[in-house]
């Protein structure tokens, strides 16, 4: 079906871009719409707000700088893996995407044990109105970690075998999960200071 | 392909919201009275006796604007014609993303599924209104958690759906069609996309705070020292009601164009085609068309005057409200004189799209006064306000859209419409959407309150006006049975033998009228180039009064 569309691997010579390449900009246009309807409401809700409690109070800030550091890494060996592909090295792909998303599961580990913490010294949403923004854009930021986590996984896994049916469409879909893959890292690089350190 | 499933599901969408907003007629009309024949199927928690209970007419009424805003008229405007026409406007074999397309289509139609079963929920639908205004939406029964659900599933496929158009307008245009050939419809698509690509999102993250005010009992949305039926609600608090209307409204005012652009779109093609002169200023209307999508980021909060949000807001509010109109006013102006002098073929769908122009306007001045706070806090909970949007998305959006399907019917199916049925369809239709709407406004002049189950029977000041309810309900079942001809005429020419003997019935000049009839796979049998702009009828020294846009010579 797909055959008969131009520019899916091809650029357009006036957008200077490739189909795919175009819509995962406007999707994360959108997402920058999401995340940004949730830092006002985070604004709005603490102007408001009779107290506020400062986040590294509540929250495990040592443990959080530790997945900043995690995230940050592996921003960078996703890049790897892409540059890898464009000198056409298949095996340090295969390498670089797998600590991506060994990086990522290990994210979402240690966030799941400072929830836990929280859980278990009695903080949950309910509590009160700065724990609710904290879970709510921990949890849909960690959402996003999971869906690169499945794209990348694939890339890695089935999706890799068009490697060598079709290696510049190949490269691109690496490209265009990269691009997403750094967003989820740069929102965070925004969730931390104003969440932990604040 | 998917632009069709998009347009029967959509129609089936529209007549089920009609249907509900035909029950409510009949309790506006009159109230406490069991409705007959049908009254006793809907069941002992609904309508016991056949007499509508209050509840079930706010399911009834959040459920009919759901309904016809979310699942009815962007699905058939946008989904639909968009996603036909589009392509075939712009030279492209398919949009950019085929399988983005499918998914697209998958969400609404499950999104439309979860809706339609919080019917059967214990406490019913969603009932606080299509707004969900909190903190109501928040204590409210069950069936408000499967409404979120539910438009979480719109949002995702909206999103997914202005993806695509941007991407394919961007780069699938043929060669040679630059974006000022480009027909009007795509522009006004192009526009809407993005519209929905921004503003979809923060009512996407207002879900998901509602969604955890209810399901994970934070206070998002719920103040402080809140009280329900003379308990106090065991709740966190320091939430803000007012977060709630905000993000709701920076949604539904780009939301209000998402419905409105796209007819426009419609109007100019079926103008410029029957009318057999260019488009007078095209150009302006394009950069209105794009100035006034920059301005319904800022104008959200004028839906919030009777909040209080102080007079400095509400003054920038009104402001930027009355700098919207203009962009509008050019548009309209420009149809008006695009058919000045023209020689007008007055077939159905130019019909449709000359009562939009009226109709229009009638919503769109009307909306002036609500857009100044003084008299806003006068009219806006009453009945004046639910006249002013509905002559806007009933006759005006509504129309357009019938003018659409009776347009592009021959593309599709190789036939054209009934000519006789498409009058019985839309003469009656028109008088009947003014006998509805028009005494809304004369009642919300008098003001009587809207939300109200009874029509505001119960109060003194109302009884000089409330006797037009019967009217108006009258006027909506009529109206109910004229669309019956509608019906027949497109499962009669669906079928009927006589097909049309030309690619180009209209003897139009956009590219949709280049393919075989109806468009295959890939759509074009060769790959089309352009080589003028979009509406170039009646050009001096050609042979034919149409120029179309892959003709590369006047004469060929």
């Amino acid at each position: 079906m797909s055959e008969i569309i131009p520019y899916t691997v091809e650029h357009r010579a006036d957008t200077g871009l490739y189909n795919a390449k175009m819509g995962v900009w406007l999707f994360l246009a959108s997402e920058v719409m999401l995340f940004g309807a949730l830092f006002s409401s985070y604004i709005l809700l603490r102007v408001g707000a009779i107290q506020w409690p400062h986040g590294w109070t509540l929250l495990n800030v040592p443990l959080a700088t530790f997945n900043t550091f995690l995230l940050m890494t592996s921003s960078v060996s996703m890049v790897m893996a892409w540059v890898s592909l464009k000198l056409n090295d298949f095996k340090k792909f295969k390498l670089y995407q797998g600590i991506t998303i060994l990086l990522a599961l290990a994210f979402l580990g240690v966030k799941s044990i400072e929830y836990r913490g929280e859980f278990h010294e009695q903080m949950f949403p309910q509590t009160n109105t700065f724990l609710a923004i904290y879970f709510t854009l921990t949890g849909l930021h960690a959402l996003h970690i999971l869906g690169g986590i499945v794209v990348n996984s694939y890339n890695w896994g089935l999706g890799s075998r068009m490697w060598t049916a079709d290696p510049q469409r190949f490269t691109n879909r690496v490209e265009v999960a990269g691009i997403y893959w750094h967003f989820v890292d740069f929102v965070w690089i925004f969730l931390f200071p104003i969440l932990y350190l604040s | 392909m998917i632009g069709l499933q998009y347009g029967i599901t959509s129609l089936v969408f529209l007549l089920f919201g009609f249907s509900l907003m035909m029950l409510m007629r009949w309790q506006l009309a009159f109230p406490g009275q069991p409705l007959p024949l049908i009254g006793k199927f809907f069941g002992e928690a609904n309508m016991p006796g056949g007499v509508m209970l209050p509840e079930f007419y706010n399911e009834l009424g959040a459920m009919h604007g759901t309904i016809m805003v979310f699942l009815g008229i962007v699905p058939l405007s946008v989904g639909a014609f968009g996603n036909y026409i589009v392509p075939l406007q712009i030279g492209a074999p398919d949009m950019a993303f085929p399988r983005l397309n499918m998914a697209s289509y998958l969400a609404y139609f499950i999104g439309g599924v979860v809706m339609l079963a919080s019917f059967f929920v214990p406490g019913g639908a969603a009932n606080s209104g299509w707004t969900s205004y909190a903190p109501l939406s928040d204590i409210a029964s069950v069936g408000q958690t499967w409404w979120l659900i539910g438009m979480v599933f719109l949002i995702t496929s909206s999103l997914l759906g202005a993806v695509n158009f941007i991407a394919t307008i961007f780069q699938l245009r043929a060669p040679g069609l630059s974006f000022m050939r480009l027909p009007f419809f795509v522009w006004a698509q192009l526009v809407t996309s993005f519209l929905l690509l921004l503003a979809f999102p923060p009512l996407e993250a207002a879900g998901v705070m509602q969604l955890m005010d209810r399901l994970a009992h934070t206070s998002f949305f719920l103040p402080s020292g809140l009280a329900v039926s003379g308990q106090p609600l065991s709740v966190s608090g320091g939430g803000s009601v007012l977060l709630w209307q905000h993000l709701f409204w920076f949604l539904a005012h780009p939301e209000v164009y998402v419905l409105i652009l796209p007819a426009m779109g419609i109007v100019a093609e079926i103008i410029a085609n029957n009318t057999r002169k260019p488009l007078w200023g095209y150009r302006s209307m394009v950069y209105a068309l794009i100035f006034l999508g920059f301005m319904s980021f800022i104008v959200w909060a004028h839906h919030m005057f009777l909040t209080g949000m102080g007079t400095a807001i509400s003054a920038f509010f009104q402001a930027t409200t009355m700098i919207i109109s203009i962009p509008s006013v050019i548009i309209l102006t420009a149809f008006f004189i695009s058919l000045w002098g023209g020689s007008i073929r007055f077939n159905i769908p130019m019909l449709f799209a000359l009562a939009f122009l009226p109709m229009f306007g009638i919503g769109g001045l009307t909306g002036l006064p609500l857009g100044l706070s003084s008299s806003d806090i006068y009219l806006h909970d009453t009945y004046y306000v639910i006249g002013h949007f509905h002559y806007i998305v009933a006759p005006g959006t509504i129309f357009a859209l019938f003018a659409g399907i009776y347009y592009w019917f021959p593309k599709i199916t190789g036939r054209k419409m009934n000519e006789v049925l498409g009058h019985v369809h839309f003469w009656p239709s028109l008088v009947c959407m003014n006998l509805i709407f028009m005494p809304m406004m004369i009642q919300g002049l008098a003001g009587v309150p809207r939300r109200l189950y009874d029509g505001g029977a119960e109060y003194t000041f109302t009884q000089s006006t409330i006797h037009l309810n019967v009217l108006m309900s009258y006027a909506a079942w009529i109206m109910a049975i004229f669309q019956i001809p509608f019906i027949i005429n497109i499962v009669w020419s669906l079928f009927k033998k006589e097909k049309i003997k030309t690619d180009n019935p209209w003897e139009a000049t956009t590219l949709e009228w280049a393919t075989p009839t109806p468009p295959p796979h890939g759509n074009f049998v060769k790959a089309p180039v352009v080589y003028r702009g979009p509406y170039e009828y009646s050009l001096p020294g050609a042979t034919k009064d149409f120029t179309p846009q892959h003709q590369q010579t006047i004469n060929p």
